[in-house]
């Protein structure tokens, strides 16, 4: 069974872009990472997922069933995080996740105290009084605390210390060989690249490709970066180049054997090859697609 | 429940505050009767001579110098105007608070229908209007008897059904446009909390304008009338039924397709 299937889903905000036409599918049981840049549509896309907005056009199923018909019924089995989380102003940690689990219907005192040691959160805190990073992680053991079937997390990480994210990893991880299925949107590359089997890629509201994670990685782009060079050498593959002072960077998509011997025969003093940053990979899609 | 013993919580403070606020008002005023029945019958006649301004306060009908006349205009004021803009003010930011305070993605991605959420939410601002009218009940009730007055249970009974029933109706109305905003609306709710009342004292002035005694809360609250009636103007009270039950509707129509976000 799929955990999250749309169709052609198209959400349009006046004159403003939402998303166009993304058909996603999520199998139950998958770790899968949404990237795309801030406003490229994640956020939308996610709240069509859980019933906050009707879409335009097109439809959303959560584990096969039609999220506007039983949108409770799907959020019995759903853990969210919003990307900017936010709170009731007053209330201590401790009253916070009652809160969430009273409207649950559900009794989470043994797990929340457990998440909460994991994370290092004081549940005696009060919500007014926490940094981002901590109110962050207050939505995480809401949004875990019930061990839902399906956790869709945007932006789960930022505000994050790397030391809690790599926690917060272990804990998604924990849940998704229990069987749950986790969906997480992210601007970081890395990190999905890091802990998701599979991925979509998503910008300007339209979704660029979707697949296991090492074949998206695997662009077969590289970034080439020569200092000493005065110009870009004119491959076959070469593209995006610039010059500034005595460097040259430039994108290589041809044969690796040519481009060796290119630099060979330029007055290099230091070679870089990378793997081209997110924004590169992006672009990489974009053009694919034909529409640059 | 769980909405409706949240919001509880969460508004308990102002609650404390408006209902303590108005029964201190409330209470000063009848325990400044005494000292001034002495000197009513020069007040009263001045009060009823003064033209546009006693209508407009129901002053030209009713006698000022008795108890249930004094407390329906002085005490009327103090609770049409406190009870009213705090209705308005709880009214307008019951749905529209958790858009402007970014809480209602939370709370919206829990198991519970909007529906669910709607009903609980208005309970919650009527029960909220309820405690603050029973405290100003008890407050006007220990009032009356440390003044020894003999209390006028009818008068009292039917002003403050009147006034729970406009603040009832001013929430609703309120409720309703909550549901399509996505700040929280208090300058809008006290705002119109304000010209509800004003419609009342235009209304009061002359023929043309009674009419407008439909349009506003405050229609079947006037002392004068009720004092005089015995009983709570009718057809003002349906027309405000009427808006009461609109406002509900749109609440629960607009909220259950509205875009979070």
């Amino acid at each position: 069974m799929n955990a999250i299937q749309t169709e052609n889903l198209t959400k349009l905000y006046g004159k403003h872009r939402g998303i166009n036409n993304v058909t996603l599918t999520v199998p139950e049981g998958d770790f899968f990472g949404f990237i795309g840049p801030n406003g490229a549509g994640k956020s939308t896309t996610i709240r069509l997922c859980l019933g906050l907005i009707a879409p335009t056009s097109g439809s959303v199923r959560i584990f096969g069933k039609e999220v506007r018909e039983d949108t409770t019924g799907i959020l019995r089995q759903v853990g969210y995080l919003p990307s900017e989380t936010a709170f009731y102003n007053g209330m201590r940690v401790r009253e916070l996740l009652k809160l969430s689990a009273d409207l649950r219907k559900m009794d989470c005192r043994e797990e929340a105290e457990r998440l909460c040691r994991a994370l290092d959160l004081d549940p005696d805190r009060k919500i007014d009084q926490l940094s981002l990073g901590n109110r962050k992680k207050a939505g995480i053991v809401c949004a875990l605390q019930h061990k839902p079937r399906l956790y869709i997390l945007d932006e789960p990480t930022s505000g994050l210390d790397p030391l809690i994210q790599r926690e917060f990893y272990r804990l998604l991880q924990e849940r998704n060989k229990e069987g749950a299925t986790v969906f997480l949107s992210s601007h970081v590359l890395s990190e999905v690249q890091r802990y998701c089997a599979h991925a979509a890629i998503i910008r300007e509201g339209k979704l660029l490709t979707t697949g296991s994670v090492e074949e998206l990685g695997h662009t077969g782009v590289k970034r080439v970066s020569l200092q000493g060079a005065q110009r870009v050498p004119a491959l076959p593959g070469v593209r995006s180049g610039k010059a500034e002072g005595n460097t040259v960077s430039f994108l290589y998509s041809g044969e690796p054997g040519q481009l060796l011997s290119a630099l060979a025969a330029l007055p290099v003093t230091d070679v870089s090859i990378s793997e081209p940053d997110l924004e590169e990979v992006f672009l990489h899609y974009y053009n694919k697609e034909g529409e640059v | 429940m769980t909405v409706f013993r949240h919001e509880l919580r969460q508004g308990r403070l102002s609650l404390a505050v408006w209902t303590l606020s108005i029964g201190f008002m409330l209470g000063l005023c009848i325990l400044i009767y005494p000292s001034m029945a002495a000197q009513m019958d020069e007040v009263s006649a001045m009060f009823s001579q003064m033209g546009g301004f006693s209508r407009a306060f129901g002053m030209d009908r009713i006698n000022f110098g008795s108890f249930p006349g004094f407390f329906s205009v002085e005490c009327g004021n103090v609770l049409g105007l406190g009870g009213g803009f705090y209705a308005a003010l709880i009214g307008i930011q019951a749905l529209a608070k958790e858009e402007s305070g970014h809480t209602a993605e939370f709370l919206l991605a829990h198991p519970i229908s909007r529906r669910s959420v709607v009903a609980q939410k208005l309970l919650a601002v009527l029960a909220q209007v309820a405690i603050l009218n029973l405290v100003n009940i008890a407050i006007t009730a220990a009032c009356v008897i440390i003044i020894g007055e003999e209390p006028p249970v009818k008068s009292l009974f039917l002003m403050f059904t009147a006034y729970f029933l406009m603040q009832v109706e001013t929430a609703a109305i309120l409720f309703g446009i909550s549901a399509f905003l996505r700040t929280g609306g208090a300058g809008l709710g006290l705002g119109l909390a304000a010209m509800f009342y004003f419609l009342n004292i235009v209304a009061n002035l002359m023929e043309e304008t009674a009419f407008l005694k439909y349009f506003t809360p405050y229609g079947f609250t006037d002392g004068a009338q009720i004092l005089t009636d015995g009983a709570l103007c009718g057809k003002y009270l349906a027309a405000g039924a009427i808006f009461t039950l609109l406002g509900i509707a749109a609440a629960f129509t607009w909220y259950q397709r509205k875009d979070i976000g």
